[in-house]
């Protein structure tokens, strides 16, 4: 799988204040049956955006200029719940190629950064100021690992996994590394029998 | 000289570590045993097919079908999917797994079972182990002394090749439950007592590991009740010490060391030494008594928001709480027994076992499910299913008016067409009780299957304490 290289972005927030926004919000379990990656942009927060006859409603995702929001920021404990990658699918579909909380789930942060998907944990005053302060531009830079804010919001630097960033700025996934290991592991499993 | 004390967690991740972390790179992870099923696997095997890429440990991949299939049967025997996209999704999973070699417990299998069910009854979970599975759940299998945790689909395609994964070390947390629990506490409520108190977040970044006289005393399908919802507290995995609990639930299964040479008690010996060492330091530790620990629901939208059911329902700390009680339509400081049920389901990899469907069954003995209420009981395996029919237990359940289905996750993730209606309350013995988890628009109450067979004979919510151990007489109480 490969994505855009990220390296500096700046765009408008899109910002869904709510803590605890779960995977079933992103992508309801419904849509899990695909056998592919594909479409599932028009899906992400499905139940938050379409009436019950499948109209899209007056939410802010359903708005024409959101889909070029590319950072999302959510409320704290983002992407908690299940291990499916849709969630990052249908947000890159959708077009976000940040997100950025207080508190990011686990397997959600490590499913985004597989997928092109910057996870950002910041410190709560950035993230209290980005929740006040919808729709301005943002700049996220990954080569400085820093967010800049505008209107003397301030910089704030965050932390990432320096392989991670590594595969995100490349714009590649972690199976070539992987791969390249192969000798390792055949040793390993020499070692390690059968158990 | 004596070495530095370690946990167990540490333990056996320091077995399975191919190429240690280092400041630029995660450490390489070997998994002896990778779980998949239908829903997170097709675009993987796409990748491998992409990248011209073998699965390199046929023999270590283990594949069911339990997210997307029907537990209900057509007259003629054939499977009403919900969409064709499911049966498709089934089909592919069966392709895979044919092309690659892979062993499946399918259609014909006697083993097909939820995915966290079945490799245990397989004796494919062992101590000791590294597992790993595209769903979240896998947590499950920690009760047995593994390091398991859920894995997204583009690590299924690394473990599909590479048999690895990377990773950095987690950060241990102990949590201890020491005392003995009352009458009528199941596991169950242990693990919502505990969410409750660490928080849907608190466990983020940590592998726990449950310790005290609770999780000693505790069976097998018990200590798999509490280590699945260790995800529902944001850890990835949370562990049980094996013990010799562990070893007896193993013997002779499937996949389990010979009895009949001396493999079986020379693996018992190895297991038995993963144990944390006396003086392991932890991370984070956490205390609760087992004492203070009443008969659990859930009252909001996630499993951190649950409260003893005796309790007055909270105050909502925050607007997402307070979001979360009207989209259940419960007000803070009233009651949470008495709230009318819709429906009832009685299932999932957290409570679809023997002992659950036993107490179930227990409570529902001789009584009616109410009427207008939908309850169904769906079993965690096809051994589950063919032992609790053996026992009887199916027709405990039909005879009290609940339908006894296919084996499955269905009400659990409502993909397979298994689902609530719009603003119907569902009391269910899963794991998430996210806003439309179980049906757009369903609210859903997370608790133990006593607590969801009271529910289901009353019609309302109840404590199912006023059924334990009284017979017959205690129907006539609702
Ligand atoms: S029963 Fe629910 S939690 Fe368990 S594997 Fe199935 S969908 Fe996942």
């Amino acid at each position: 799988m490969s994505f855009e290289p990220l390296k500096t972005i700046t765009s408008k927030t899109l910002v869904l204040p709510a803590a605890n926004i779960d995977t079933d919000q992103i992508i309801p379990a419904r849509f899990l049956t695909v056998t592919t990656r594909d479409g599932l942009g028009k899906h992400a927060f499905n139940d938050w955006r379409y009436n019950d006859d499948g109209t899209p409603n007056d939410h802010l995702l359903n708005q024409d200029s959101s889909p070029q929001c590319q950072i999302l920021v959510g409320g704290h404990n983002f992407g908690c719940g299940s291990s499916r990658e849709h969630a990052p699918w249908a947000l890159t579909d959708y077009g976000f190629r940040v997100v950025i909380s207080s508190e990011i789930a686990d397997i959600f942060r490590g499913n985004s950064l597989k997928n092109g998907l910057l996870p950002i944990v910041i410190e709560k005053s950035a993230h209290q100021w980005l929740l006040d302060h919808p729709g301005e531009d943002v700049t996220v830079d990954l080569e400085k690992c820093e967010v800049r804010l505008p209107k003397n919001g301030g910089t704030y630097s965050f932390d990432i996994d320096a392989f991670s960033r590594h595969c995100l700025m490349e714009g590649v996934d972690e199976m070539g590394y992987l791969r390249a290991q192969d000798v390792a592991i055949t040793e390993f499993e020499a070692r390690h029998g059968d158990n | 000289m004596s070495s530095m004390p370690k946990t167990l967690f540490d333990k056996v991740w320091e077995r399975h570590v191919v190429v240690p972390e280092t400041a630029d790179h995660p450490a390489t992870l070997y998994i002896d045993l990778h779980l998949i099923h239908e829903v997170t696997s097709p675009q993987a095997f796409t990748v491998l097919k992409e990248r011209g890429l073998k699965v390199r440990r046929p023999d270590r991949t283990l594949a069911t079908i339990d997210h997307s299939t029907p537990t209900l049967l057509n007259d003629d025997g054939s499977r009403p999917f919900v969409t064709k996209q499911a049966e498709a999704q089934v089909k592919t999973l069966l392709a895979n797994v044919a092309e690659h070699d892979i062993e499946v417990h399918g259609w014909e299998s006697e083993n097909r079972g939820i995915v966290h069910v079945m490799g245990p009854e397989l004796g494919a979970t062992r101590p000791g182990m590294t597992i790993v599975c595209g769903d979240s759940h896998t947590s499950t299998h920690g009760a047995f002394g593994a390091i398991a945790f859920g894995i997204g689909t583009t690590q299924v395609g690394h473990v599909l090749a590479n048999q690895s994964i990377l990773m950095r070390k987690p950060k241990t947390m102990a949590v201890y439950v020491d005392g003995e629990l009352s009458e009528g506490v199941t596991p169950k409520d242990v693990i919502l007592a505990i969410i409750a108190k660490i928080g849907v977040g608190g466990g983020t970044g940590y592998a726990l590991e449950y310790r005290g006289s609770v999780f000693e005393n505790m069976s097998m399908d018990g200590r798999m009740t509490v280590c699945n919802m260790s995800i529902e507290a944001g850890a990835r995995c949370g562990m049980v010490a094996p013990d010799d609990k562990t070893f007896a639930y193993l013997e002779g299964r499937k996949f389990a060391p010979s009895s009949d040479n001396g493999d079986y008690l020379a693996a018992c010996e190895d297991w038995a030494s993963l144990a944390s060492d006396p003086g392991a330091s932890y991370d984070k530790e956490v205390f609760l008594k087992a004492e203070d620990i009443r008969p659990m629901v859930t009252y909001g939208t996630h499993p951190g928001m649950a409260m003893p059911i005796d309790a007055l329902i909270p105050d909502a700390a925050d607007e997402a709480e307070e979001n979360a009680l009207s989209y259940m339509q419960v007000k803070a400081g009233e009651e949470i027994t008495g709230l009318k049920v819709d429906r009832v389901f009685i299932g999932s990899c957290t409570n679809s076992r023997m002992e659950d469907l036993r107490a179930a069954a227990q409570i529902m003995s001789g009584a009616r499910v109410v009427d207008g209420l939908t309850a169904i009981i769906v079993p965690g395996s096809e051994l589950v299913k063919k032992q609790a029919e053996a026992e009887g237990l199916h027709e405990i359940f039909t005879a009290a008016g609940a339908e006894w289905r296919e084996p499955g996750c269905s009400m659990c993730i409502a993909m397979n067409g298994d689902k609530a209606a719009p603003g119907e309350l569902v009391v269910s013995t899963s794991n998430r009780n996210f806003a439309g988890r179980q049906g757009p628009g369903a609210r859903t109450i997370l608790a133990s299957p006593e607590t969801a067979a009271a529910a289901a004979i009353s019609g309302v919510l109840v404590d199912p304490r006023i059924f334990s151990n009284t017979g017959e007489d205690a129907h006539d109480v609702v």
